[in-house]
């Protein structure tokens, strides 16, 4: 594989309090690559994507992408570079139809840039963008008050928040929870079509079954460290994996 | 021949999609009379009041001014509990550019407008990153501490103040200037905040986490809001020094904190009409309650607590949702 690096995370270890949410991590994304990354309760999988995206800053360690420092960079600029992530607890603009919640990323200095100054309707291309990841359009589901939508619903405006930004690299804070599995079928499809137009994804995921069937590689998270790196099969088999596991649910 | 009551706004809402498309003159006043008629009240007025009562006008359409700039803030997520600093800055910076400079007040009311806001601006943003409270407590004190500072170092006329000051040809035109200013903020401003730029405001106040992963930079844009803001209330604070053809401490006076702030809570905030509204109803209330002396507090208190009670999501919502409720009869054929 001599596909370049996108991300590089070099020993970064965050402390709230007394917890070392993550401890010392170290890890690589390559280019177009969709990686995985499971964990129990509480492993610092949530506290790893909000370092990458700039939200929370390192107590040590750096962070790169491309190459290029971004540590310490203000969030905002790292989405501009072509980050963006969902987050695991969707706090939509309950008021507003779901369409109206995608004019804010279509908004975006990235966005204007990417169109070169020429953006056009952005109602028009907010209810192409949700047409994509599953609402449809007959049913006018994209005109309701994303406040009377169900998870599901407001998982996948999530998503097209994230995807409306044309990011290069995608993370995905446990996407599929609180999707139905219909609707995890449908979301399937949207990801894997992003990775044919070449984008890196990392996925933080509990549904461990769909997120094998996509995943090039998984990455295992407890207390804060990584405790296995590799392709889903050799991973899961483990020990200390296994231990990992049993010990947060048994 | 039967008869049916319908929503006057059926027929409308219908159509929505081109309004253009209205098909009587009734349903055209029943769109436009909501705008059409403060702004004729707020331009014929004037005409028909004896000089005190142009100068509460004046003083409704100030606080008006000072209303929707804390209606504009309050939408962008920012609490203000100090009004009086645009004000009083507005008013300091026209007095001086008359009084030390000798500009007329068609040149100095503008600059300072400007200016105004931009020092405001800039006193402020150290303190935008500042969350809830904070931000809230720092506009407090921040023009009481400008009055002990003036207060102290006897500049611009210390505690005796600027007077003096140029006025302006007549009290009709003080009262076209504020009022027209008034109308065009606040129909500027309501439309400003229905576009996406607007969007992008309310959603800073609502989950600025969410703004700042779209990859937008909330502090810059609370600074434009803030600019925005804070240039309406200077242009209400440089009007007056005119108006009282003087300037001096009193323009940082609690009041001009407090009194927009429940004129917008009392019309109902997140409108910007509301707060209008609100100093259209409070401002001359206050000048009534003058008459029975230290019960007016009491009396003031006790409205605004009724009110706040009764109708707590502020009556420009309240008159709204029942002026859409409006029904017509309706013929119906068999
Ligand atoms: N802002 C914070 N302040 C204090 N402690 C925090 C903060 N954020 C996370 N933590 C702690 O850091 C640890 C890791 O939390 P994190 O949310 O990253 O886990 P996670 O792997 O995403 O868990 P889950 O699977 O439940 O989403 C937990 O012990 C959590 O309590
Ligand atoms: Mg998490």
């Amino acid at each position: 594989m001599s596909l370049p690096t996108t991300l590089r995370v070099e020993n970064i270890s965050k402390i709230f309090g007394r917890v070392a949410a993550v401890d010392h991590l170290s890890c690589e994304v390559r280019r177009g690559e969709l990686v995985g990354i499971i964990g129990p309760n509480g492993s610092g999988k949530t506290t790893l994507v909000n370092l990458i995206s700039g939200f929370v800053k390192p107590t040590s360690g750096r962070i790169l992408y491309n190459g290029q420092d971004i540590t310490y960079t203000a969030p905002h600029k790292i989405v501009c570079m072509g980050i963006s992530r969902t987050f695991q607890m969707v706090r939509p603009f309950y008021h507003l139809p779901a369409y109206k919640n995608m004019i804010i990323p279509l908004y975006s200095p990235r966005v204007r840039q990417l169109a070169g100054g020429r953006y056009g309707d952005r109602n028009a291309v907010a209810l192409d963008l949700l047409e994509e990841v599953g609402f449809e359009r007959d049913a006018n589901v994209a005109y309701k008050p994303a406040g009377t939508l169900p998870q599901g619903y407001l998982k996948r405006l999530e998503l097209a928040k994230a995807i409306a930004l044309s990011p290069e690299l995608l993370i995905l804070d446990e996407l599929f929870s609180g999707m139905s599995l219909a609707e995890v079928a449908s979301v399937v499809p949207v990801i894997e079509k992003l990775r044919l137009a070449g984008k890196t994804i990392i996925m933080i995921e509990h549904r461990l079954k769909e997120l094998f069937r996509i995943a090039d590689r998984i990455m295992v998270l407890n207390y804060g460290q990584k405790i296995a790196d590799g392709a889903s099969t050799e991973v899961m088999e483990s020990d200390e994996v296994k231990k990992a596991y049993l010990g947060s649910e048994g | 021949m039967k008869k049916r009551r319908e929503r006057i706004d059926r027929g409308i809402k219908a159509r929505s999609e081109d309004v253009y498309a209205l098909s009587s003159w009734r349903e055209m006043l029943y769109l436009a009379g909501p705008r059409l008629l403060p702004a004729a009240a707020f331009l014929l007025l004037p005409l028909f009041l004896g000089a005190y009562w142009q100068k509460v006008m004046i003083s409704v359409a100030v606080f008006a001014l000072l209303a929707i700039s804390w209606d504009m803030l309050a939408q962008t997520g920012m609490i203000s509990l100090g009004q009086a600093l645009f004000f009083g800055m507005g008013a300091y910076v026209s007095g001086i550019l008359n009084f030390y400079f000798g500009m007329p007040p068609w040149i100095a009311i503008p600059i300072a407008t400007v200016l105004g806001g931009a020092l405001c601006t800039l006193i402020l943003t150290p303190v935008l990153r500042l969350r809830g409270i904070y931000f809230s407590m720092v506009t407090l004190i921040i023009p009481l501490m400008l009055v002990r500072i003036i207060e102290a170092t006897k500049i611009f006329g210390g505690t005796e103040g600027l007077s003096g000051m140029t006025p302006l040809p007549s009290t009709l035109t003080e009262i076209y200037l504020v009022t027209g200013v008034l109308l065009g903020v606040l129909f500027g401003l309501r439309r400003l905040m229905e576009t996406d730029y607007g969007l992008v405001l309310k959603g800073i106040r609502d989950n600025d986490r969410s703004v700042t992963n779209a990859g937008i930079d909330i502090f810059w844009f609370k600074t434009q809001a803030l600019f925005i803001s804070s240039t309406i209330g200077a242009f209400a604070g440089a009007l007056m020094t005119h108006v009282y053809m003087f300037v001096g401490m009193p323009v940082f006076a609690l009041d001009y904190s407090i009194l927009p702030m429940a004129a917008a809570v009392v019309g109902g905030s997140g409108t910007l009409a509301g707060a209008a509204l609100g100093a259209v109803i409070l401002v001359p209330l206050s000048e009534a309650l003058r008459g029975i002396g230290g019960l007016r507090i009491v009396m003031y208190g006790l409205f605004l607590v009724v009110f706040t009670v009764a109708v707590p999501e502020g009556l420009f919502d309240y008159i709204q949702r029942r002026y859409h409720q409006m029904e017509r009869w309706v013929e119906i054929d068999q």
